[in-house]
C-alpha cells in the first residue's frame, strides 16, 4: 500500500489502495460507495453521528437560536499554497457561522467528485478537512457523496453546511449599525485571491504567496469578549472582497461607509502582485480576514485585542460608517481625493498595458 | 516600493495642487490619451480636486473602444469554429458584437481563452498541432512589439497553425485627426507614458508646432498626472507650445530602438477605422506580406458583416473629447457594465467605464 504523509496524520496509508482512481461505482450507492464510507470517510471522521451510519444525524443541542450556513466549493487548483479545497471547505462554512455570532458545532460535507480523480487526491482532501475540523472544533457528522461521468466536473466539488449555537445577548446584523462606528479588519487584505492567481496557469511569482484561508470563531469570540453589545456587524469578505463585503452592510443597513486607502493593510508582495496585474486589493477574495463594525466606545479595546490574537496581528481601523450616500460606500484616495467603491460586475480582469 | 509610494504621496499631491491653482488665470481644455491615465485621474480622486478651471476630456486611448464592430464580429465568427482554440486578453471578452460577444461563444462551447501574453497563445499552437490557435492583437503601440515578437517566433518555429487577428491603432494620428477637427476643444495633450516608452516622442514635436498645442509626455501615478498637468498648464499660461517629457524615468526621445525595428520587420503602417471616430490615414498596423500568412483574416474566410451601431451611444464623441460619460442619456441607466451600449463602459480603459464605476455620475 501506498503511504502518504499528510500533516497532523502521520504516515497514513491510502483507503481503497485497490483503486488508484474515483470511478463511478463509488458514486453509485452500491458496494464499492460503501466501501468508501467504511474505510475513508467514517475512519477519518470517527464520531458518535456518523458511526450511526444513518441517512442524516440526530444531535441534542440546547439552544434558543441556532445558526446555519451552507457554502459550495468548486476552486481550481483543487491545492494551492496556504491550503486546498478541503480545508477552504471547512473554515468557509465555520467563518459564515462564526459571522452569525455563534460557536460553530458540526458541519455536512457534501461530495461531487469527477470519475478519474486519482484517489490519493480524494484521501489528501478528506484528510485535510479533518484536520481543519479538528483545528476549528467541529465534527463532521454526516455527509453525502456522488460521483460524475469524467468530464462533468471539476475534479472534485464540496459543499458544506454548517451549524452553530448563537449565545443569549449576541445581536449581529447590519441593522445594527450606527452611525461614527468604526470599521475594522483583522488583517492584511487579497492575500487568498492573488495565492489563488499566482498558481494560475502563466503566472509564475518567485515570491511564495499563501492563501490566509482559517477557521475565525476563536478571533470572533475574542471580539465578543471585549467588544459586548458594541459589537454591530461582522463578516467576512470572501469572493469580492473587501468591497463587495462593505456594499452589502451599507446597503442592508442603510448607512454609508467611507473607507481610507491609506489605512487599508497589504502585505508588500501582494501590494506589488496586484501593482503589476492591475488588481484593485479590495475587490480580492478573503478566507482568512473578518469585518468588524463596532461602536466607537469600544473600537480601540477591541482593535487592541484582535491584534493580540495569532489570527489578527495586522488588524487596522480602516473606516467609518456615516449619515452620507446611504447604501453605498466611499473611499478616500492616499493623496486626499474621493471616489465611489462600487459592486463589481463580473470578474477583474488584467491589466494589458 | 520604488516608484510606486513615492508618487502616491499626499504632501507632495498637494503642492502640486496648490501649484497649479495658484497658476491658473484661465480655462483650459485638457485631453489625456491613455485610458489607463483616465482611470488614475478618477480613481484616486484627481479630477475633482483640480480647480475647476480645468476641464479634463478623454481621449481615444482604449484599444478595446476603438476596434470596429466589424472586427468584433469576425472575432465572435472565428472562434465559433470547433478546431480553432481562440486566445485574448480579458476586456475584448467582453465587448458585445451584434448579438453575443466572446463569453458567449464560451458559454456556448467554444474554445476561448484568456491569455497574459501573445506568447502563450504561440505557446499553446505548438502545443495543439491539431488546432488553430488564433490571438486577438489589439491595442496601441505599447503591445504591438510583443505581437510582434509572437508573430516572428511563430515563423521561427515553423508554426502552421497560429495567426493573429490584427487591430493595432497608432496615436499620433488620432492626436492629428482630434486636433485638425473643427469642433476641436482640446488645448493641451497628456502624451501616452507607455506608447512613448516603445516609440519616443519624436513624433509628437511637428504635431505640437503644426497645431500650436503643448504636448507633455505623462506617466501613470496620481503625481506623474499632476506634474503632467502642471507642465500643461504652465506651457499654455505662458503661450508656450511644443513637447516635454514628464516620464523621464521610463521615456526617452528615441524610445525603444529594437523594439522599433522589430515593428518595421513585421508590421507596415495602413489606414485604420476607428470606432465612433472614423477612418484615420496610416493609423494602423498590419501584417507585412512576408508574415501575411499569420494574419487570421486571409486564414478565416468569415463574412466582413458591419452591424450597425447602438444610436444611442456617443463613444465617439466622448472619445474626442467633445462629450463626457455623464452627458449620454443612457448612461448608468440603459447602459452599464452589466448590459453596455458601447465598448468605452465595457473596457477597464473606457472613459464610461470609469466615470460608473467611481461614481461621477451628475
Amino acid at each position: 500500500m501506498t503511504d502518504i504523509d499528510v500533516a497532523g496524520l502521520g504516515a497514513c496509508p491510502i483507503p481503497i489502495s485497490d483503486y488508484p482512481n474515483v470511478l463511478l461505482a463509488h458514486g453509485g450507492g452500491g458496494s464499492l460507495s460503501q466501501m468508501l464510507v467504511d474505510t475513508m470517510f467514517a475512519p477519518t471522521f470517527d464520531n458518535e453521528w456518523l458511526g450511526q451510519l444513518h441517512d442524516g444525524a440526530v444531535i441534542d443541542i440546547d439552544a434558543r437560536r441556532l445558526a446555519v450556513s451552507t457554502d459550495s466549493f468548486v476552486i481550481h487548483p483543487l491545492f494551492f499554497p496556504g491550503g486546498d479545497i478541503g480545508s477552504l471547505a471547512v473554515h468557509g462554512t465555520v467563518n459564515d457561522i462564526a459571522m452569525c455570532g455563534a460557536t460553530p458545532t458540526a458541519i455536512t460535507v457534501g461530495l461531487v467528485i469527477e470519475e478519474g480523480l486519482p484517489m490519493e487526491d480524494l484521501w489528501r482532501i478528506v484528510s485535510s478537512i479533518k484536520t481543519a475540523a479538528d483545528q476549528a472544533g467541529v465534527s463532521v457528522i454526516t455527509g453525502d457523496t456522488k460521483v460524475v461521468d469524467r468530464g462533468k466536473g471539476d475534479g472534485i466539488f464540496i459543499n458544506t453546511t454548517g451549524i452553530g449555537i448563537v449565545d443569549d445577548g449576541v445581536d449581529i446584523s447590519p441593522a445594527r449599525m450606527e452611525i461614527g462606528d468604526v470599521v475594522l479588519v483583522s488583517g492584511t487584505i487579497a492575500d487568498h485571491g492573488i495565492a489563488i492567481m499566482s498558481v494560475r496557469e502563466g503566472l509564475e511569482f518567485e515570491t511564495a504567496l499563501e492563501s490566509d484561508s482559517a477557521s475565525l470563531h476563536g478571533l470572533v469570540r475574542t471580539i465578543l469578549a471585549v467588544g459586548g453589545s458594541g459589537v454591530h456587524v461582522l463578516r467576512d469578505p470572501t469572493r469580492g472582497g473587501v468591497a463587495s463585503a462593505t456594499n452589502e452592510i451599507a446597503q442592508s443597513g442603510g448607512l454609508g461607509i467611507r473607507l481610507r486607502e491609506a489605512d487599508l493593510p497589504l502585505s508588500d508582495p501582494v501590494r506589488a502582485a496586484c501593482e503589476i496585474l492591475g488588481f484593485d486589493p479590495l475587490y480580492v477574495a478573503n478566507e482568512g480576514k473578518c469585518l468588524a463594525i463596532v461602536d466607537a466606545a469600544v473600537a480601540d479595546d477591541v482593535l487592541s485585542a484582535m491584534q493580540d490574537h495569532p489570527l489578527g496581528k495586522d488588524a487596522a481601523a480602516i473606516g467609518t460608517v456615516v449619515d452620507d450616500h446611504h447604501g453605498r460606500v466611499f473611499l478616500t484616495s492616499r493623496i486626499g481625493g474621493n471616489r465611489v467603491v462600487d459592486m463589481i460586475s463580473g470578474e477583474q480582469l488584467p491589466r494589458i498595458c | 516600493m520604488k516608484y510606486v509610494d513615492e508618487y502616491r504621496d499626499e504632501a507632495e499631491a498637494r503642492r502640486y495642487l496648490d501649484a497649479i491653482a495658484s497658476m491658473v488665470t484661465r480655462p483650459w481644455t485638457i485631453m489625456e490619451i491613455c485610458g489607463g491615465q483616465t482611470h488614475t485621474f478618477i480613481k484616486f480622486g484627481i479630477d475633482e480636486l483640480l480647480p475647476p478651471e480645468i476641464e479634463l476630456v478623454h481621449g481615444p486611448g482604449c484599444p478595446v473602444c476603438v476596434t470596429p464592430l466589424e472586427m468584433i464580429e469576425r472575432a465572435i465568427a472565428i472562434a465559433r469554429h470547433p478546431d480553432v482554440i481562440f486566445t485574448s486578453f480579458g476586456d475584448m471578452m467582453r465587448v458585445p458584437g451584434s448579438d453575443a460577444d466572446l463569453l458567449t461563444v464560451k458559454a456556448q462551447g467554444g474554445d476561448v481563452r484568456m491569455v497574459y501574453s501573445p506568447l502563450d497563445a504561440v505557446a499553446l499552437a505548438q502545443a495543439n498541432p491539431d488546432r488553430q490557435v488564433v490571438f486577438f492583437a489589439v491595442g496601441f503601440e505599447t503591445t504591438a512589439p510583443a505581437n510582434a515578437l509572437a508573430v516572428r517566433e511563430a515563423k521561427l518555429r515553423g508554426l502552421d497553425n497560429f495567426s493573429i487577428l490584427t487591430s493595432h491603432v497608432l496615436v499620433p494620428p488620432a492626436m492629428e485627426a482630434i486636433l485638425g477637427a473643427p469642433d476641436n476643444r482640446v488645448q493641451g495633450f497628456l502624451a501616452a507614458g507607455h506608447v512613448c516608452a516603445v516609440m519616443g516622442y519624436w513624433e509628437y514635436g511637428p504635431i505640437a508646432d503644426k497645431y500650436e498645442t503643448p504636448v507633455v509626455v505623462t506617466g501613470f501615478e496620481p503625481l506623474d498626472l499632476l506634474q503632467g498637468t502642471y507642465m500643461v498648464v504652465r506651457a499654455l499660461e505662458e503661450g508656450r507650445f511644443g513637447v516635454e517629457n514628464q516620464y523621464t524615468r521610463a521615456v526617452t526621445l528615441e524610445g525603444n530602438a529594437p523594439a522599433q525595428q522589430l515593428l518595421a520587420e513585421v508590421f507596415t503602417t495602413v489606414d485604420r477605422p476607428w470606432r465612433g471616430i472614423g477612418t484615420i490615414p496610416l493609423s494602423g498596423y498590419d501584417l507585412r506580406s512576408e508574415y501575411e500568412d499569420f494574419d487570421a483574416v486571409r486564414r478565416f474566410d468569415v463574412e466582413a458583416i458591419a452591424p450597425p451601431e447602438n444610436e444611442i451611444c456617443i463613444a465617439g464623441e466622448i472619445m474626442r473629447g467633445l462629450k463626457k460619460p455623464h452627458d449620454c442619456p443612457a448612461f448608468g441607466t440603459t447602459c452599464s457594465p452589466e448590459h453596455p451600449l458601447g465598448a468605452p463602459m465595457v473596457s477597464s480603459e473606457g472613459a464610461c467605464a470609469a466615470y460608473y464605476q467611481y461614481g461621477r455620475a451628475v
